[in-house]
Formats: C-alpha cells, structure tokens, sequence
C-alpha cells in the first residue's frame, strides 16, 4: 500500500501523464487474499467460465456462419469476473446488471444457455423474445436487469435496484438484502453516471457492488490515452466508498473480493468498487480489425488465461483431477451445441406480435 | 380561500397515493425536506420519511436511470423535474429505459414510472427554463404524455398516472399551479387517453392543451360575442391522442384549429395535424390550422416572450378567417 502510494507521489511530481501498467499493477496488488474454496464450488467455478468460454466461441463461430447479426461482443478472457462475482452471489435473489458484453453475465446469473442462443438468433424462445439481441438481454426469472447497449446507462437501473432493496428494508421494514452487481468497463469510468451513481450509492449506503472490468481498451481508445487517474479503484476514496483492485484473470482473488464487498452491502454498509484488472481476448466486437492492440500485450494476457490459472489451481490443490475437468468440457461443449440445435429449430417471433410488449398491458 | 390550488390538487394525488400503496414513492431535487420548487411534495417527507420522498442530489440522468431501476424492481416512483427542461439531461434513460425497456426485454419488465414537473413558458424566465419537452419526446415509444390544466384534472390525471403500469410523463404548466377549483368529493381518478370536452360548439373545432386551454377559453368568448360557436376540447392526452373525441368533433363542425404553445417545427400540433388529415379529410371544409410558438428561443423580455406564444386575439382572428373565407390566408 505505502509502495503504491509513494509511486503516485512521484508520478504527480515528476511526470504526470506516467501511468502504471495493467502488468505492473498485477505484481504489487493491495489486497491479495483470495477466496477459499471447496471442490463442489472449484467445480461449479469451472463449469460457470468454460460455459461462458465455449458458448462465446461458438458464437464466433455462428456469427461467421451468419446465423447472428449486428454488433456481437464476447467476452473471452474476462471470465473470471462474471463467474467471479456472481458466483458469489445468490442467483434469483440478487440482481445483475450488465452492458453490451452481457451474454457471459447471463449464463452465470442462471438464464439457460439455450434462451441466450435463441435470443441471439433473434427467435421467440429467447429471453428478450428476439426483440433484444445481442446487446439487450434480460430475464425477470434470473433477476438479470439487461444488457444496456449505451456506455453508463445501465449503472443508474442497478442503482435503483439497489435502492428497492434499501427501501423494502427501511421503508416497508421487510427482511432485504438483496445486493445489486453493476458491471461495466473502464471506458464507461469516464461517464457522468458512473460518479453520479457513485456519489448517491454511498450517500444513501446501498447495497451495490460497482464491477469494473478495466480489460484496457475502449474499443481503440487505450485507457491510459483517456483517463486522467487510471487506477479506477482509488476514485472510491473520493466518495468516501470501499474500493479494491484485483486481478481479474483469477476468479478466486476476484472472488474474495465479491465476498467481502457483498458481505458488507448486506450488512447495510454501503457499496464497493472493485476493479478488475483483466483483458479481452477478442476485438471489441466481431467488427472489430483490432489493429491497435500489439502481439507483446496480447502473448502476456494469453498466459494469464484464467481458465487455464483455475485449471491448474484446482488440480495443483489436488481437489480434482484433470480428467474431471476433461469431462465438465466435454458437458458443457454437448450443452453449448444443444443450445445452437435449439436455437436453429426454434420459432421466429409472430409478425402479427410486432406491436406487443410497447403497453404493460399486453 | 374556496377551492384547492392546482399545486395543492397535485400535492393531495400523491398523497393519497401514497397512502394507498406503500411502493408509491417519489425522487428528485428538493422534493423532500424544501417540499418541492412549487410545492407539489409539501410535507410529504415530514408524512412518509426520507425513503419515500427521496431529496436526490443534482444528477437528473442517474435519479432518473435509477427510477427505472427502481421500477423494474417493483417500486412505483415519481420523478419530479424540478423544471421539465432538466430533463433533457435524462432523456437518454426517458427514451431508451423508461420508453424502449419493455419491448426490447420481451416483455420482461414493466416500469411504472410517472416523470412530473412544470413546463412551458412562464413569465420571463429565459430560454432554458421556457420548454416545452413534450414535442421533444412525442416520438419516443412507449411512453405516455398527459398535461394537466385544471385542478380538477391535476388530481384525477395524476392518481391515474400513478396507478398505470406504463411510463406517464407527466406536464404541468408553471403558470398554472395558482388556478383554484372546488375538487370533486371522495376518490376520482381522470382517464389518461380522453381528451375533456371543455365547451360544445358547431361551428369551428379548437383542440388545444395545457395552458392554452386557459387562452382558448377566452377566444371562445369572444367568438361567442360575435355569433361564432367553437367545440373547445383539451386534449389532455398528448400521446396517444384521443383521435376517437377528436374525429367526432371535426364531423360535427367541419373546421379545426390547433392551438398550441410548442413551436411550430415538430410541435404536438404537426402530428396532430397530420393524423387530423389521415383520419378527418373528407369531413373539413377547409384546411386545418395550427396556430403554434415561434421556432426561436423564448426571450427574455417580456415584449417579445408575448409575441412568441400565441394569444387568444390571434385565436379569435384565425375562428373568423377561416369561417368566413374558407382559411386564414
């Protein structure tokens, strides 16, 4: 802590536009302690990101097929956040916010993959009805808020479903708990929302985890090039807010992280931001030529896959056995091709419903 | 004093709403503890606590984004605009949550929402406060578009706002808020779709809304003086518009005016107009007017702030032309 704090010293002194790497960063992390956990949860871990691993490359894949259409953004190598985060949450309980990279948020707050897959194909069986796509998932059931499709919109919606929970608590005098997760990334750090939100979660303590999944780039715009202060986690201080930095290529670290931040928020303690420091592996959408990004960045991150670090956490423990895992992704690639046959057969969406769902009342 | 303020009709809708349901709650700026800028929310924070009537910092984008959240959670929030016109800061989460979040969910979520607050022109309070966002959100799905203009329909529309299920942006008038009128006895509520059928008349039709109402009123006077029987009808719903009463009234006088205190360019009378052609055209005698706000800034000086909104001479002048020669030209 004193090391970090002294290297912002000189940096402000000395040489103002000098940031910290994303690699630097990872080396001297404030707060390393990960979570501690038992082989059910190491395999539900697992399941949650190879789930979201595979499903995203077969999205890829059906994209280039054209089976999909418009702006598709996965979400490889960023695993280990959604599943680190919700996965420490309670599914059908707490509520999930998300952007456009959403499908992975999704499949981990429970919404069966094969509604995600119809949805990206645009059919009725989807969780939106086809009339979201890629960008607008939801379900109700899994209490998944959506996919917002604009920078920041989304963080203000899970503010206010944070701010039911605190009001079914101090207003209604029910037994809330429920903890609202905004995730978002570090372009959308330079937004009004974002202080907006963060100002008004921490006036009125609510139980919100603010989840910046910082993977470096905003589509071209390199962070450093668009951030005055790019260590988002220090802009919590501000606001009198608990912040965390932690790497976000170790669904462990981040989930510790998750844990403490959700065990304050339902203590009634306030909100969290966590910074997640992570990379993605694909262009910012399937569009995207993802010409400015080097081959020195991307080979550091491809080590770090955190599939791969989980892989050998839980096998290195001796909680399970390599064939295990062999055997969870050979499941989950027969769920993700289940998923697309579904989705291929399934229904498009009645043109005489174009109207419906505008009124409440149909 | 005999009667109720308009302000106070509003004040005793929420009220009783919130007493009838305890998801009812309202946010925004100064609605708490100062009892809101007109004093829609007075005393309510003392009544129902700082949860309930939630004093928000000043950040229209996010209290709003986060009324939708709120909604979509199962609270029943109102927001208040301090001035209509800050909501241009939040019409990105008016338009794309509040409006678009049901349909492109599938049906998912519903956000009952009402977004209140007092628009129009006032009295020489500049450009910035003198908006008329109604026209500016016209085209957004979704949402419905009330404006309120007696004290009787104050209460009645807001409780029914408040109860619907949908998104209801809700317009009062900043010169309105001090008109006063016996209320109606008990629970009532004002259906949000139908136009009011202010006066019968059958020679010319004038549809108008919000403030306007007040000036048309006196047009009708006027005309009366002069022999001339106007149907005068507030629309009271912007969107959608009660094309039922509407159509009725033109096959009956066979010549419409709109008046109107939006500008002209893509003003609620454009659209207006253009449904009144699709739907009325065999049944008019003679084109349909608009008599709207100049296509500027409203000014600051009193002088030209009057010639930027029409008055009821301008009214009684365009019911003469087009009764006596066939249009205003």
């Amino acid at each position: 802590m004193n090391k970090v704090m002294s290297n912002n010293q000189d940096k402000t002194s000395q040489d103002p536009i000098q940031h910290r790497e994303h690699a630097d960063r990872l080396s001297n992390l404030a707060n390393t302690k990960p979570a501690e956990i038992n082989r059910e949860i190491g395999l539900n871990l697992f399941k949650d990101m190879t789930l979201g691993r595979r499903f995203e490359d077969k999205c890829a894949e059906m994209y280039y097929r054209g089976k999909m259409f418009g702006f598709v953004h996965l979400y490889n190598g960023q695993e280990a956040i959604s599943t680190g985060v919700i996965g420490a949450m309670k599914r059908k309980h707490d509520w999930f916010c998300s952007t456009y990279r959403d499908h992975v948020h999704a499949l981990s707050a429970g919404v069966p993959a094969k509604e995600v897959m119809s949805e990206l194909f645009g059919k009725e069986t989807g969780c939106s009805k086809g009339r979201g796509g890629s960008m607008h998932l939801f379900s109700k059931e899994h209490h998944l808020l959506g996919g917002y499709a604009f920078i920041g919109e989304g963080i203000p919606v899970a503010l206010g479903a944070a701010f039911t929970s605190k009001y079914r608590r101090e207003a209604l005098k029910e037994n809330s708990d429920s903890v609202t997760a905004a995730f978002f990334g570090d372009g959308t750090c330079n937004i009004g929302q974002f202080y907006e939100c963060l100002n008004m979660a921490q006036l009125w303590k609510l139980p919100i985890i603010f989840v910046v999944e910082n993977n470096k780039w905003a589509i071209g715009m390199a962070h450093d090039r668009a951030t005055s202060e790019t260590e988002i986690w220090r802009k919590a201080s501000a606001f009198g807010m608990s912040g965390e930095e932690v790497d976000g290529m170790d669904v462990l670290a981040v989930r510790g992280a998750a844990q403490r931040a959700i065990e304050r928020a339902r203590a009634g303690e306030g909100p969290t931001l966590i910074e997640c420091l992570t990379y993605r592996f694909r262009g910012h959408s399937l569009a995207d030529p993802d010409e400015l990004r080097s081959e020195k960045e991307k080979e550091f991150w491809a080590k770090r896959d955190p599939l791969k670090k989980l892989k050998n956490d839980l096998t290195n423990s001796g909680l399970v056995t390599d064939e295990e895992l062999k055997n969870i992704e050979k499941e989950i690639d027969l769920e993700v091709n289940d998923a697309v046959e579904f989705a291929l057969n399934a229904p498009e969406p009645d043109p005489s419903e174009l109207t419906k769902y505008i009124w409440a009342e149909n | 004093m005999k009667g109720t303020l308009l302000f106070n009709a509003l004040r005793e809708a929420i009220d009783e709403e919130m007493y009838r349901d305890p998801l009812v709650c309202v946010m925004g700026e100064d609605v708490g503890q100062y009892g809101g800028s007109y004093k829609v929310t007075k005393d309510l924070y003392e009544k129902y606590g700082e949860f309930r009537v939630l004093d928000t910092p000043i950040a229209e984008n996010s209290f709003t984004g986060m009324a939708v959240g709120a909604a979509m959670t199962g609270l029943r929030p109102i927001v208040e605009g301090m001035n209509m016109g800050f909501l241009l800061l939040a019409f990105n989460q008016i338009s794309n949550n509040m409006g678009m979040l049901r349909y492109t969910s599938g049906g998912n979520f519903t956000i009952p929402t009402v977004v209140r607050g007092p628009g129009g022109v006032g009295r020489q309070l500049g450009a910035e406060h003198s908006q008329r966002l109604e026209a500016y959100f016209h085209a957004v799905p979704g949402i419905k578009i009330v404006a309120c203009s007696t004290p009787t329909n104050a209460k009645g529309l807001m409780k029914a706002a408040i109860r619907d299920n949908n998104p209801v942006l809700f317009f009062e008038h900043v010169l309105l808020y001090n008109l006063t009128e016996e209320l109606p006895k008990g629970d009532y509520v004002c259906a949000l779709d139908q136009a009011d059928l202010v006066k019968q008349g059958s020679d010319i039709t004038i549809l108008t809304y919000s403030r306007m109402r007040h000036h048309c009123l006196k047009a009708v006077e006027l005309l009366e003086g002069k022999g001339i029987e106007v149907e005068l009808i507030d629309l009271i719903s912007l969107k959608p518009f009660d094309m039922e009463t509407i159509s009725k009234s033109i096959r009956k006088t066979h010549r419409v005016i709109i008046v109107e205190e939006c500008m002209k360019t893509g003003g609620i009378a454009a659209e207006l107009m253009s449904l009144i052609t699709e739907n009325c055209f065999d049944d008019l005698d003679s084109p349909p007017v608009r008599l709207s706000s100049q296509d500027i800034p409203t000014p600051y000086n009193g002088n030209l702030e009057n010639l930027t909104i029409i008055q009821p001479h301008q009214i009684v002048d365009a019911a003469e032309k087009i009764i006596n020669n066939g249009g205003v030209d």
